[in-house]
This record gives C-alpha cells, structure tokens and sequence, in this order.
C-alpha cells in the first residue's frame, strides 16, 4: 500500500516543530467528565499539523481548548498549559477575546452569518476595530486567499446563505483570513464537502500554509497524509481512577512517519484498519 | 407484465386519518367563523352610527361627548389618551424587556435562565385589576404627587401607561428570549472565534437573527397595550378631553367602551352604536400596527 504523504517531507521539515503554538500536559474536563488527559504537542509555525483518531477521542475538544472557545461551553475547564508565542493563553491577564482573534477557527458546518457575502468577511475587521482604508480591498484579499472571489464577485450583496455549502465553508475561511490571525484551527472542515470542494480547500491550506500555522482534525486518512506536514494520532482509553473513557494522544510526527513507520500498535492498527 | 403487479401501491383506507383531517378542517373553521362574526358585530352597529355622524367628524373631531345634549362625537381624545399611554408604556417596555431577554439567553448561567424564566411567565399571568390598583394608589398619588410632587390630579396616563409598561414587560422579554435562544449556538462561536465580544456578538449577529421574533414580541406588546383596559380605567381616568402632556388625565378607547358597555344604553340607539365605531376603530389601528411590523420584518429580513 502507498500512501502519497505531504510533498513538504524531505530536508524543508525540521524534525522538531518551532512551537509558535503549544500545549503542556493539557487536561480538558466537562464538568468532572475527564474528556481529554495529559497532552502536550506543539504545533510548527508555518506547518500544518492534523489530529487524527477515532470518533469521541478528543479532537474536537482539544482542538477548542487551543483558542479559548471552551470557554463557551458551560461546564468546560482546561486544566494544564497551553502557550501562544511563550504566553500562557489561559492566563489570568489574557484576553479571550485577543486570544481567539490570533487564534483563528473553521468549524465542521459552515456557519455563514444570516449577513451579505460581504458583510460576512467585513464582520471581524470591523468588531476588533481594525482600521483599512478600503473594506473593499480587504473582502477581496480575503476572498482571493480563499479561492471564492471569482465565484462571488458579482453577488457580494447577495446573502451568504445563499452559497452553495462548499462555497459556504470557503467563505467562512476567508472571512477568518480577514482578521489576519496568526493560527487557523480547522475541524473537520471538509466533512460536509463533495471531493471537488474538498480539493479546492485542500489547496487553500497549502497557500495558506505560507502565512499561518494551520491545526486541522480530520477523519480522513487520506486527506491527513495529503495536507499535513506533521499527523498527531489520539485514541479513546478507559481511565484506570474512574472508568470513564478519555482521549490521550498515541503518537506524534511527520506524517510520512506516522503513516508509513508508526512506532505504536495502537496508530498502526488505526491506520491499517482504515486503509483495509 | 405490468398488470401483474397493479394495485401493490393502492392504500388502505384510514379512517384514523380521515377523522382527524376532518377535525383539523372543523376547527379552522369554526375560527374563521368567529373571527367573520365578530368583525360583523362590530361593522353592522357602526355602519348604523356612521349613517348618523359623519366619519370625517369621528375622527378628526376634538370633543368626545356623546352622551350630552349637544352630543359630539370627535374620537380624538379617546385616541390620544390611547396613543399616550401605549407610547408611555413602550417607552419603559421594550428597553427593558429587551434588556432582559438579552441578559437571559446571552449572559446569564444556564442555571439561573432555567429559574427566572418560569418567574417571568407567571409575572406575565398577574391579573390587570391588581397592576391597575398599584398604578392609581401607589405610583398616582404616592410616587407622583407625593414623592415627586408634580402637578397632577388623581389620575394621569403617566401612572397607567408606566404600570402598563411593567406588565407587558415580561410579555416582550419572554418572547424575544424564545426568539434569542432558537438563533444557532453555531453563529455565537463563529462570532466569538473571529474576536468579537459578547455585546457584538449580540448585537450584530443574535439580534438581527433574532429579528422576527423580536419585532412579534413587540407587537404582542403594543396590541396588549392597545387593548388594555382595566389599567386605564382605573389609572388614567374618566373624562374625554385631548392630552398633551403626560401628567394629564384621559380616558381611552378601551376605557369608553368599558364604561359605556356598563351604561344603561338602549339597544340600537345612537349612544348604544357609539361603542361599537370605537371599537372598529380599535381594531383598525391593532391590524394597521400588525401590517406595519409585518412589512418591516420583511424589509430586514430582506436585508440579509
Ligand atoms: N459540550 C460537551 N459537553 C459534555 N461533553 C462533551 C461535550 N463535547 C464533547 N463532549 C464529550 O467529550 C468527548 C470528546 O468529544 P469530542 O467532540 O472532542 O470528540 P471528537 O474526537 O472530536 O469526536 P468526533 O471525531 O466524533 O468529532 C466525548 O466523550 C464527548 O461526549
Ligand atoms: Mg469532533
């Protein structure tokens, strides 16, 4: 079996990541379920990294902890550490706010605001004050970057409900482009997509890559070996204190590494069980 | 071949189903009809009053007083007491009923939301007679005349449109918090992830959401004030006379008809028909509010 990995594999990937974001042995709770135990990962600037593992293992809700929007979720506490260019993002004089407007996120639907094409993409500069001398210009770098402006560019007053779902999620990326964060935090954002979409967001993130640290969870092995640089392997395992089932990570590293050598049963057993 | 298998996609009859189409059927009709008869029992009396007084008299005319021996018939009064105490009444409802439902389904904890709301829809549920009582006694003559002792007599749309505006409060804010929560949690996070704070979030995102609910919310509220009653009568007073300043008496469509419906009336007079001209009226200005939101909820639904 062949598995095409990431064309960024040879000499251009440093064995270590340089962490602009990172996690120290990071417990998520909700309420006193135990979700996630003990992860500690940092996450390449300029690299895309993928969580990969089985449904209820995790990923989402480490994925969360990693910008704050746990902190939507009543009951949810982050326990551990998790730093941004060497700053505790849960640190009592930290903004969540600031925090979640460097630390971008994609969710797994498209959540197009009931706003104009537009009006979606303008919503973030205009809500963190950032001051442009053409909103105009912005929503169309923004839209470019995504790969939807040629798509849109005639119905830019039209409402963005009104795209097509794949166009949606492009949209939903480019207005997170227009914040200009440093990291984009993706979930799943394929898993709604025909393959046609899915290859053209596929190769957004490798543009996108230039510019930002991108963190991605997928349930598709494929994609994972295709897109990331770096693949981090979680798995379910029943907690010995209180039974309850929670996700640690397996494995960790370059994703050539992780889909053609892994060094644990458990991620090799994954993999192969998913390729057949 | 294909005869063979003809009649496998035919029903069974369902007699179950049939029954209940039918009842459905019943009962819209039976709401048509009343709705139909109602609208009759009001136009018949007023064409009969109309025939008498002239409808640019009605209702442009200054002096309401039909019962007197030089009897006149301009509604205006009965309508500007009517417009005070419902602008009154707005004026403190929907700021805070807003306010409420806002701090409900966006701040507050989950735990709290599920304690306050039942509260506010009992509060909903508290006879008018009682907020009516509290307007003329409490806020009238105490906090008005002798608290702050402003100019005023015993009774004054002030007193009866506030107290109105306290009722209908958690009319608006019940509503509008239902409106609020059925707005995806899925647009708050995409807010929240691009930066924004809570008040934006609420604001740009939630509120315009939540916008046909909201203005229903409202609408609920004006109608109810409209309509109301037992508040005015008690509260803002029993002469007709044209209000142009809050602290002034008046006496409202509503609180016409309630007094006039009590009077000794003979059937099919001209004083008997009067009752039912205003109550036209009422009910032209209730529809008139209804086709107005009706039409600003579909302009900004449209905007998006
Ligand atoms: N809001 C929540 N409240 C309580 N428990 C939650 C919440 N969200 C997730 N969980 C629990 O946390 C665990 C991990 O869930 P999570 O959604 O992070 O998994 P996942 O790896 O993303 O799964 P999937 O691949 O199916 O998306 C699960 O047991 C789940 O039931
Ligand atoms: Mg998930």
């Amino acid at each position: 079996m062949v598995i095409h990995t990431s064309v960024r594999t040879g000499a251009s990937l440093p064995d270590k990541p340089y962490g602009q974001l990172a996690c120290e042995q990071v417990d998520v709770y909700y309420g006193s379920f135990r979700a996630v135990t003990d992860v500690s990962l940092a996450f390449g600037i300029n690299e895309i990294t993928a969580l990969i593992g089985p449904s209820g293992c995790g990923k989402s809700t480490l994925l969360r902890s990693l910008n704050r929007m746990n902190d939507l979720i009543d009951g949810a506490r982050v326990e551990g550490r998790v730093t941004f260019m060497g700053e505790d993002i849960y640190g009592k004089r930290v903004d969540a706010i600031e925090v979640r407007r460097r630390i971008g996120m994609v969710f797994q639907k498209p959540n197009p605001f009931p706003k104009s094409i537009f009006d979606n993409i303008a919503y973030g500069p205009r809500v963190n004050g950032i001051r442009v001398d053409s909103m105009s210009d912005l929503v169309e770098e923004a839209l470019t970057k995504a790969a939807l402006w040629d798509e849109v560019k005639d119905k830019l007053k039209q409402s963005a409900l009104g795209l097509s779902g794949g166009q949606q999620q492009r949209l939903c990326i480019a207005r997170t482009i227009a914040v200009k964060p440093d990291v984009i935090l993706m979930d799943e954002p394929c898993s709604a997509l025909d393959p046609i979409a899915t290859a053209r967001i596929e190769d957004l993130m490798h543009d996108l890559r230039r510019e930002y640290t991108i963190v991605i969870v997928t349930h598709n092995m494929q994609q994972a070996a295709r897109v990331a640089d770096r693949t981090a392997f979680f798995t379910a395992q029943v907690d010995e204190g209180n039974g309850d089932r929670t996700g640690v990570l397996v494995e960790y590293g370059k994703t050539a590494q992780i889909f053609e050598n892994p060094t644990d049963r458990r991620t090799e057993d994954y993999i192969s069980g998913r390729f057949g | 071949m294909t005869t063979q298998f003809a009649g496998q996609l035919e029903g069974r009859p369902r007699p179950f189903d049939v029954v209940v189409r039918l009842l459905f059927r019943l009962a819209a009709v039976i709401t048509i009809v009343i709705t139909v008869g109602i609208l009759l029992a009001l136009l018949l009396p007023s064409i009969g009053f109309f025939s008498e007084v002239p409808i640019t008299d009605f209702l442009f005319g200054t002096r309401w007083a039909p019962r007197f021996a030089d009897a006149s018939f301009g509604v205006l009064p009965l309508v500007t007491a009517t417009l005070w105490t419902t602008f009154i009444a707005l004026v403190f409802a929907v700021p805070l009923g807003l306010g409420a439902a806002v701090l409900l389904s966006e701040y507050a904890h989950w735990r709290v939301r599920k304690v306050l709301k039942p509260i506010l829809e009992v509060l909903a549920g508290i006879p008018t007679v009682v907020y009516g009582y509290f307007a003329v006694q409490f806020i009238q003559a105490t906090v008005l005349k002798d608290w702050l002792q402003l100019p005023t007599g015993s009774f004054s749309v002030l007193a009866a449109g506030f107290v109105m505006g306290i009722m209908i409060i958690p009319t608006i804010a019940s509503i509008s918090e239902d409106a609020l929560s059925a707005v995806p949690n899925a647009l708050r996070q995409g807010s929240a992830a691009l930066g924004a704070n809570r008040m934006q979030t609420t604001v740009r995102v939630i509120f315009p959401a939540a916008v046909s609910g909201i203005v229903a919310a409202i609408i609920l509220g004006v109608s109810r004030a409209v309509g109301e009653t037992m508040i005015v009568a008690l509260a803002a007073g029993q002469q007709a006379r044209l209000v142009a300043n809050p602290l002034e008496a008046g006496q409202t469509m509503t609180a016409f008809i309630a007094q006039a419906a009590l009077g000794d009336s003979v059937v099919g007079s001209l004083q008997y028909d009067t009752l039912f001209a205003v109550g036209l009226l009422l009910f032209v200005i209730t529809l008139v509010v209804n086709i107005i939101s009706i039409t600003i909820v579909r302009r900004v639904r449209k905007a998006y």
